[in-house]
């Protein structure tokens, strides 16, 4: 390598977007929890996107061609430490996701979304070029679906599909062709068809939210309440909305987790359409940036890792802002670089850090 | 994009293969996150920009919850103003079914702790399943001390119970004047269907019977409310404003007090209805009616008990008999038969002699004594049906309909009460309609002396007599003053409650005289029927009714007992003209109008000891002034107490 990467080269307008909706999520996440037990989160956020932001720094000094090396590695462990939380995990609200160590708390499922990125670079990278074979698409799956199925078990539906985006964006990419395309989405529909008339493969409790999904007004006090009360947070906003800590649905803890998963209900409550609108116009203008940052990277797995970023960022924005518009069913997936949780602010800044990397080294070879 | 060393198709990865990604798939991606972006946007503003009025009111009606302030009902005075209806604080509780997500999980606790069964409160809950999920449903009223501390202390376990201070109605105990009065219920799904009710919603309160439900209007006041924010568990975070309740208005009804405890007294343990009258005015001064029910198990909890046995009852407690007992007047028609009778000029010249009764149309008619020779002077004191026979076939069936009608029979009087009955005055043309029949001749007879398809209630009576003892004007009679209630009300009762109301018959002074000086010797002449009961040193007038309740065949097989005794009446008056009281009286099989006449003899005695204790006077009959008024005159300003006879 001919020179050390500069922090010239550094994307700073990314960065800067980055930092402006961290400062929107700080201020959400305060008045979201202003006259509950949660109150102080913000605080705790502040101190997530500050590790986050070593942890970028640090990551972005490090030749992502090292953690591709890697990545086999990092995949046989991450099988590893779901196979512990499955065994000796902790039960936190009816789910198995956590493993406790020495007080700290830490949840693997979330950190794997990374490591399936790299590992999908990997694997497309060494087929590079070539013609996806059906065996190609099948151990694609396989390595995907593995810790997928792990996730499901815990139970944690939400961030069990967030892999899905990252096998897809790694088939599209790698060179699908239209007719296996198509041959898969018609299997899938056998499948599903087959399964939903048997109704034996959801859990009462998905079962129960698709029914609210699809008609909200049946249970207001049941499945349907959450999805209710954030349509009317999001409605009754209006165009300007009520104000920075004056949602009614907000503050009255009529709206579900408002720090959280339903984040963007209490925003829209409060900051109206056009509050809503900048932030859609912020998460358009990151996307758009990342998918530069795919354009001129150097070689196939940097686009490839930057494209998996891409791809988990704009399928989490899809179903947790659809849901909250109800759009979408409630699944408990939380919204990139707003939502309260460190473990989401800590896989947003490692992804951040490694196409930071990416972005430096664009012109080395 | 800035070149590399090498071609961008080119690059070379370890296994020697492309490097690069297609840049058409980059731009697809970017057309993908742009369109999945434009719909979230769309879909804000679906949810912002055009919902937000529907939205906004569904998040204002979460925040907020009005909570009723309920205004004291209208309190009730007598015609002095002594307190008669008095209200008292209770608590009540209510269920918020939008408190709790199972409300039956909740059940056996609640239960427990209101002490009501089960599927008591799963009863209440169906029956307002399809009212919406935010009204509260009244669960307990008037709870106790007890059961207050309950919800006190379960407040977290049990959001859904919640207390109401309330107003509620403290009626006289033992049943007193309480079908005058009426009670206080819950709004019924009857009264909720009707127009005229339009303003009350489920769960209200109203009057449902007596003064209660004619001037509920009045009496009931408006409710207030507060307007209280509330988080999602109903805990109050502050309040918006609030509207205050107006009072409801205190009404002064036309009753005296004292007369009708008198009324009360008299009525005491047995069956049957007393009514008094100023018929100057048409107000009501006693209304009782027997057997009696507590208003006050009405207005607070109904106990099953106590709902059947009143319905159980086979006299009808609910019934108020003063307006809605229909039965044959008996001889008490006879005033009525008198004034037909000298007004056709008729009864004046007619003789006849009384052997136990008379022949007519081959059937004989039976009278109770041998009166010889009887005329009109003094056919009313005898009560003799021989009379009455031959002066009912002589004027025929439609003469005294006309007559009977012009006095209101047939027609209801359009007292301020709800549900009067109306009675009837058979005529031809009335069996024609009701019967399809022709009327024969032979019917007549009967009706003569109150008999056969004639009924009335006591209040007709009390009317009819007041106005033919008032020279022939009659009065609306009513239980509430007039200048009490607004014009708009007073007109709105008179519309709901149509009757003959104000009016006035021909009746000669000659006439006028002849009738109630006869009245006057059925209680002062040793001849008199009711020469028992009365009064010294009171010009108590009046006429007694024994009628029959089935026929003499019915009778034999029937074989006596208490139930086929006949009805006592008597309606008098005092002074016998122009008087300032007039009562009727029904006591059911009291066998004999005498003994009916004793217990108004109490009631006139009650009014005339009041009125010379206030004038510390006598009051004395006004013009025209008889010639045989002396009886009045010449009784002592303060007579020692008068005595009622107690045998026959």
């Amino acid at each position: 390598m001919p020179r050390l990467s500069s922090y010239r080269d550094f994307d700073w307008v990314l960065l800067g977007f980055v930092l402006l909706l961290s400062v929107i999520s700080v201020l959400e996440i305060k008045s979201a929890t202003l006259h509950t037990k949660f109150h102080g989160f913000d605080h705790k956020q502040i101190g997530f996107l500050a590790v986050g932001l070593v942890l970028m720094f640090f990551i972005s000094l490090i030749d992502y061609h090292r953690l591709i090396d890697i990545a086999h590695w990092a995949y046989g462990i991450s099988i590893l430490s779901l196979i512990a939380v499955a065994l000796v995990g902790t039960k936190v609200l009816g789910g198995k996701r956590w493993i406790s160590f020495h007080g700290i708390h830490f949840q693997p499922s979330e950190w794997i979304k990374l490591v399936l990125i790299v590992v999908m670079a990997r694997y497309f990278w060494g087929l590079a070029g070539k013609e996806l074979s059906w065996a190609d698409i099948g151990k694609a799956s396989a390595m995907v679906f593995l810790p997928m199925v792990f996730v499901l078990k815990q139970p944690d539906l939400g961030t069990a599909l967030t892999y899905l985006p990252i096998l897809l964006c790694g088939l599209f990419l790698g060179g699908i062709r239209f007719r296996q395309i198509a041959i898969i989405l018609l299997g899938l529909a056998f499948i599903g068809g087959i399964a939903w008339k048997s109704g034996k493969h959801l859990k009462p409790y998905q079962q129960a939210r698709i029914n609210a999904f699809m008609d909200p007004d049946s249970d207001p006090r049941g499945s349907g309440y959450q999805i209710r009360q954030s349509l009317i947070a999001v409605g009754s906003g209006g165009i300007w909305g009520k104000g920075a800590n004056k949602g009614t649905q907000t503050q009255g803890d009529f709206l579900p987790i408002p720090y959280t998963d339903f984040i963007f209900a209490a925003f829209c409550e409060e900051h109206g359409f056009v509050g809503a609108l900048g932030v859609i116009v912020l998460y358009f203008l990151i996307l758009m940036r990342l998918i530069q940052n795919a354009q001129t990277a150097s070689d196939l797995p940097g686009s490839f890792i930057v494209m998996g970023v891409v791809a988990v960022i704009t399928f989490q924005i899809a179903v947790n802002v659809g849901m909250v518009v109800g759009l979408m069913p409630v699944t408990g997936i939380p919204l990139p670089l707003l939502s309260y949780g460190g473990s989401s602010v800590l896989f947003t800044f490692l992804a951040l850090g490694i196409i930071m990397n990416i972005r430096m080294r664009r012109f080395v070879n | 994009m800035e070149p590399s060393h090498h071609s961008d198709d080119q690059d070379l990865g370890p296994t020697g293969k492309t490097e690069k990604v297609p840049a058409g798939k980059l731009h697809a991606a970017q057309y993908i996150v742009a369109l999945i972006l434009a719909v979230l946007i769309t879909g804000l503003w679906r949810l912002e920009v055009l919902g937000a009025d529907n939205f906004r009111a569904l998040a204002e009606a979460n925040r907020i919850r009005k909570v009723p302030i309920l205004a004291p009902r209208g309190r009730l005075f007598d015609r002095e103003g002594r307190l008669l209806v008095d209200n008292y604080p209770s608590v009540s509780c209510y269920i918020l079914r939008e408190q709790v997500k199972d409300l039956n999980a909740d059940l056996p606790l609640i239960s427990q702790g209101l002490h009501i069964p089960i599927d008591q409160i799963q009863a209440t809950l169906r029956r307002y399943q399809i009212a919406p999920k935010y009204q509260p449903i009244p669960l307990k009223q008037d709870i106790s001390p007890d059961e207050q501390a309950f919800i006190a202390a379960h407040r977290d376990e049990l959001p859904e119970l919640e207390t109401l201070d309330e107003q509620r109605r403290l009626y006289p105990r033992d049943g007193f004047a309480a079908h005058l009065i009426g009670y206080v219920g819950e709004v019924s799904e009857q009264m909720l269907d009707d127009p005229r009710y339009a303003f009350y919603s489920p769960g209200d309160v109203v009057g449902r019977s007596g003064v209660e439900q004619t001037y509920d209007a009045l009496l009931r006041g408006k409710d207030g409310s507060r307007d209280v924010i509330v988080n999602s568990h109903g805990k109050e975070l502050g309040h918006l404003g609030q509207e205050l309740a107006v009072p409801g208005q205190d009404l002064k009804l036309t009753i005296d007090l004292d007369i009708q405890m008198a009324a009360e007294k008299a009525l005491d343990g047995k069956i049957g209805a007393i009514v008094a009258m100023d018929p100057h005015t048409g107000e009501i001064l006693a209304m009782v009616s027997r057997p009696t029910f507590d208003p006050n198990q009405f207005s607070v909890r109904l106990t099953k008990n106590y709902w059947n046995e009143i319905l159980n009852n086979a006299d009808h407690p609910l019934l108020n008999k003063t307006i809605q007992a229909q039965l044959a007047p008996g001889s008490t028609f006879k005033i009525i038969m008198s004034v037909a009778g000298l007004q056709e000029n008729v009864a004046q010249t007619m003789h006849v002699v009384c052997n136990g009764g008379a022949t007519f149309y081959g059937h004989f008619y039976a009278c109770d004594r041998h009166h010889g020779m009887v005329d009109i002077y003094n056919a009313i004191p005898y009560s003799c049906d021989s009379f009455y026979y031959t002066l009912a076939n002589r004027l025929g069936i439609d003469t005294i309909a006309k007559y009977a009608t012009s006095l209101g029979f047939s027609q209801k009087t359009g007292i301020d009460l709800p549900d009067e009955a109306s009675g009837t005055m058979p005529s031809t043309l009335w069996k024609l309609k009701t019967q399809h029949a022709p009327w024969y001749a032979g019917e007549t007879i009967s009706v003569g002396i109150g008999q056969g398809a004639v009924t009335a209630t006591p209040i007709q009576l009390a009317r009819a007599l007041s106005g033919i003892a008032s020279g022939g004007v009659l009065r609306r009679p009513h239980v509430v003053f007039p200048d009490e209630v607004p014009p708009s009300l007073l007109e709105a009762v008179h519309e709901t409650y149509p009757g003959s109301g104000d009016t006035s018959i021909p009746l000669t002074p000659e006439n006028w005289q002849l009738i109630t000086d006869a009245m006057a010797n059925v209680t002062s002449s040793p001849i008199g029927t009711a020469y028992a009961a009365h009064l010294d040193g009171v010009d108590f007038a009046g006429k007694t009714g024994t009628a029959q309740v089935m026929s003499h065949d019915a009778l034999a097989r029937a074989g006596g007992g208490k139930k086929t005794d006949p009805n006592a009446w008597f309606v008098g008056m005092a002074p016998r003209r122009n008087p300032d009281i007039v009562v009727a009286v029904l006591w059911e099989h009291g066998n004999w109008g005498n003994n009916s006449a004793k217990l108004a003899a109490q009631v006139i005695d009650a009014f005339v000891n009041k009125q010379r204790k206030r004038d510390n006077n006598i009051r004395i009959a006004t013009t025209p002034e008889p010639p045989k008024a002396e009886p009045v005159s010449t009784a002592p300003a303060n007579p020692p107490h008068p005595t009622v006879p107690t045998a026959d």
